[in-house]
């Protein structure tokens, strides 16, 4: 009775240790939605009425996200000023020049429209300081609905809107009640309303960016397909009091902190590292490669992957010409990209580009409007970036390399303002399509020294590549860098097996294999001749 | 007329499943150099290791074999017949004169062939070993203070190792064809017998006092 007893009692533990398990494992494989709020917003009294412009709906957000306001005004994304902690130079979209549309300064309005708040039309001057000045809608309308004005310094339209231009038909303005009613965490489509779209159009600028990353394949991009893992821009660029991780002007581009557990390391997310740790091959000899090749050098085999081209060059000079009516002229190549436009130049446009590789310590410089540039050694560098074999710190990065070319100032020598917008006069190129005017008219307002002199010269940009990151039997092969045709053909002061070899060594080691062969040939040849001779002889 | 046994099995097995490991290590180590491409670097440099961990353990077998048999003996150099050995390289087998050494399982290699393989074994072999274990881990050298040690260095050192193999191999395969005929030095290597020689029988044991006892 008592062993029946003991039986039973462990029959019992059993069954209550696979129902737990059973629980646990219920619990375990339950993926949370990341995406769930604590708040519906739809029944806040303070949304619930009509709104007529962005900085209404900011100020009914505040009243409940007191400190938001504060926070993003400290925030990049407000400042667009950056003062880079190893050149000290400072940087920022209110002081670079790139080479796309060239400089904010001047172009406000347009340039403005990614501003993350309303009402910035003087770069000479701060963003603005009022708080309803901020725009929350752009980075959390859940809807898609919230669209800010191509021209309009941030602001949507707030009345109906031909669209397209010249069409006859008639947009309706944004519904501010419904998308402030319907607001949430930011998507990608929220961070992408600007960052696919910069340079002036889908996937221009970054090459690594486009709208293709919206909805991708997990084939494009492993973390934010919904096939993937399902990220969102901002699991990785980590954000916190609306200061996000993640930078451009000083990038980390060997992140040794390893994975990041909250409380322990950095609290940022924006690197491979960081989720991945710093050795996460099954093969040794592929984490023998982390110190010194970038995670993304492998894993992003090529950029503009996903059917958006990425312009590649775009030569300003050319820009300005007309057809025998004076009017704008537009060209597309033989895959259907733009090839020519009167406003802004010659371009080329590629798909599934193979990145450009250089040592990468994270560091970029920049020539700003004030350096003198080197205009006998085309191509300027509008940025460079700092890295070598010698540097720890430095590991071998992918790139985007922009082309084309800029203005600049013969006699001071210096990039010039790039004066292409202008709503209210005909002082800028796309309205009058006479650089000389523009630039005098852009370094006016820029406070730019300029002598009147200018022509154009050839530039070159450096964009790091680090999305579109794919799955892992995607990776670049050993053989497109370990091969005398190799990726890495480029990059210098390291011995890459393969690509690199001593040909004096494989010279010596042939040619005497060959002797040796020729030899021991001409040494059996001979015996064979001198065994016929004696046969003969005896015969 | 019998047969004595020069080779034994082990020797054979040692023999020829090295001779199979160095031309495959041959063969894929020139492809990991970027000679030419046919497996792939990577698949290369995978076979590369997998077939260099093999003939590693196949010599640490091969080095406890030839020091408990005593046969480590047989690769002492010799004065004696070196220079009659090389002479009937240059000229004798020209002329018809036979081998000035005769074989027998006490002193299986002529004095040029101990020199031949003595180098292989000291030099050549060794080079490779060392080259190819600290290219092998490079990134773990720091760990013994050889943190500053360039791959470039060890690349080509192991590279120049894989050519001194490489000429070695082609004198090794033509000289093994240098017997009465094409083959007959190389069936012993597979049978492990040779047939006795009248002479060798008749002048026994020229080497007696170097045979271990």
């Amino acid at each position: 009775m008592d062993l029946f007893c003991k039986a039973q009692l462990s029959l019992w533990l059993v069954i209550l240790a696979c129902l737990s398990t059973d629980a646990y494992a219920v619990i375990a494989s339950e993926k949370l939605n990341q995406n769930v709020t604590t708040a519906n917003h739809s029944e806040f009294k303070t949304l619930q009425k009509q709104f007529h412009s962005g900085p209404e709906v900011t100020k009914a957000c505040l009243e409940c996200h007191t400190e938001a306001a504060k926070q993003v005004q400290q925030s990049l994304h407000w400042t667009w000023e950056y003062v880079q902690p190893k050149t000290f130079q400072t940087l920022g979209k209110r002081h670079v020049i790139n080479s796309f549309c060239g400089s904010v300064t001047s172009n406000e309005p347009r340039c403005t429209s990614c501003h993350a708040g309303y009402g910035w039309t003087d770069m000479q001057q701060p963003p603005p300081t009022d708080e309803t000045s901020v725009d929350c809608l752009v980075c959390h309308d859940t809807t898609g609905e919230y669209v800010k004005l191509p021209a309009g310094a941030g602001h949507p339209a707030y009345k109906p809107m031909e669209s397209p231009a010249g069409s006859g038909h008639m947009q309706a303005p944004p519904d501010l009640t419904s998308i402030a009613q319907n607001v949430g965490h930011s998507q990608p489509a929220n961070c992408g309303s600007c960052h696919f779209y910069g340079g002036g159009g889908d996937g221009v600028k970054h090459g690594d960016l486009d709208s293709s990353l919206v909805n991708p394949p997990k084939s494009l991009d492993v973390h934010l397909s919904h096939d993937g893992a399902n990220l969102t821009c901002s699991d990785c660029h980590t954000t916190s009091g609306h200061i996000t991780a993640g930078s451009r002007y000083q990038g980390n581009a060997h992140d040794t902190l390893g994975i990041d557990v909250p409380g322990h390391t950095d609290m940022s997310r924006a690197s491979c590292e960081s989720c991945h740790g710093p050795a996460p091959h099954d093969k040794a000899k592929l984490n023998e490669h982390v110190d010194r090749v970038a995670c993304q050098s492998c894993h992003i085999p090529a950029f503009a992957r996903g059917g958006v081209a990425t312009k590649t060059w775009w030569d300003w000079s050319t820009a300005g010409r007309l057809d025998e009516n004076n009017k704008p002229i537009t060209l597309y190549d033989e895959n259907g990209h733009l090839s020519y436009l009167s406003i802004k130049g010659d371009f080329h446009y590629a798909e599934n580009v193979t990145p450009d590789y250089r040592w990468f310590n994270g560091t970029v410089h920049y020539t700003l409007q004030t350096d003198t540039i080197d205009t006998d050694n085309p191509p300027v560098q509008v940025n460079w970036i700092e890295g070598s074999a010698k540097d720890p710190d430095s590991r071998i990065w992918p790139f985007k390399i922009m082309h084309g070319k800029q203005p600049f100032d013969t006699v001071n020598k210096t990039l010039l303002v790039n004066h292409v917008y202008s709503p209210t006069d005909d002082s800028a190129l796309w309205s009058n399509f006479d650089w000389a005017k523009a630039l005098q008219a852009g370094t006016t307002i820029a406070g730019q020294p300029y002598s009147g002199q200018f022509d154009f010269i050839q530039t070159e940009m450096y964009w790091p590549i680090s999305h579109m990151v794919g799955p892992a039997d995607s990776a670049v092969k050993c053989s497109s860098c370990h091969a005398s045709n190799s990726r890495l053909n480029g990059i210098p002061d390291i011995y890459i097996p393969a690509r690199d070899h001593s040909s004096l060594l494989d010279k010596i080691g042939w040619g005497t294999a060959l002797l040796m062969l020729i030899g021991s040939a001409a040494h059996a040849g001979g015996r064979g001749i001198a065994a016929v001779r004696r046969r003969r002889k005896k015969s | 007329m019998s047969n004595v046994m020069v080779f034994k099995r082990f020797e054979r097995f040692w023999h020829w499943s090295q001779a199979a490991l160095i031309f495959f290590l041959l063969f894929t180590g020139f492809e990991v150099h970027g000679t030419y491409s046919v497996l792939g670097f990577g698949q290369a440099v995978q076979l590369h290791t997998t077939a260099a961990w093999a003939l590693i353990t196949l010599w640490v077998f091969a080095i406890f074999w030839h020091f408990t048999t005593g046969e480590w003996r047989q690769y002492i150099p010799v004065k004696d017949k070196l220079g009659a050995v090389i002479y009937y390289y240059a000229v004798g087998t020209f002329t018809g004169a036979s081998h000035p050494f005769k074989k027998t399982s006490l002193a299986k290699h002529n004095p040029l062939q101990r020199l031949a393989y003595l180098w292989l074994k000291l030099m050549i072999s060794p080079l490779i070993w060392v080259s190819g274990l600290l290219y092998l881990f490079y990134n773990q050298l720091d760990q013994i203070g050889l943190g500053n040690l360039p791959l470039e260095w060890i690349a080509l050192t192991h590279t120049a190792a894989a050519f001194l193999m490489l000429i070695f191999i082609i004198a090794h395969v033509y000289m093994a064809t240098m017997g009465k005929t094409p083959l007959s030095l190389i069936k012993p290597m597979i049978t492990g017998y040779e047939p006795e020689q009248e002479d060798a029988a008749a002048a026994p044991q020229q080497h007696n006092e170097e045979t271990p006892s």
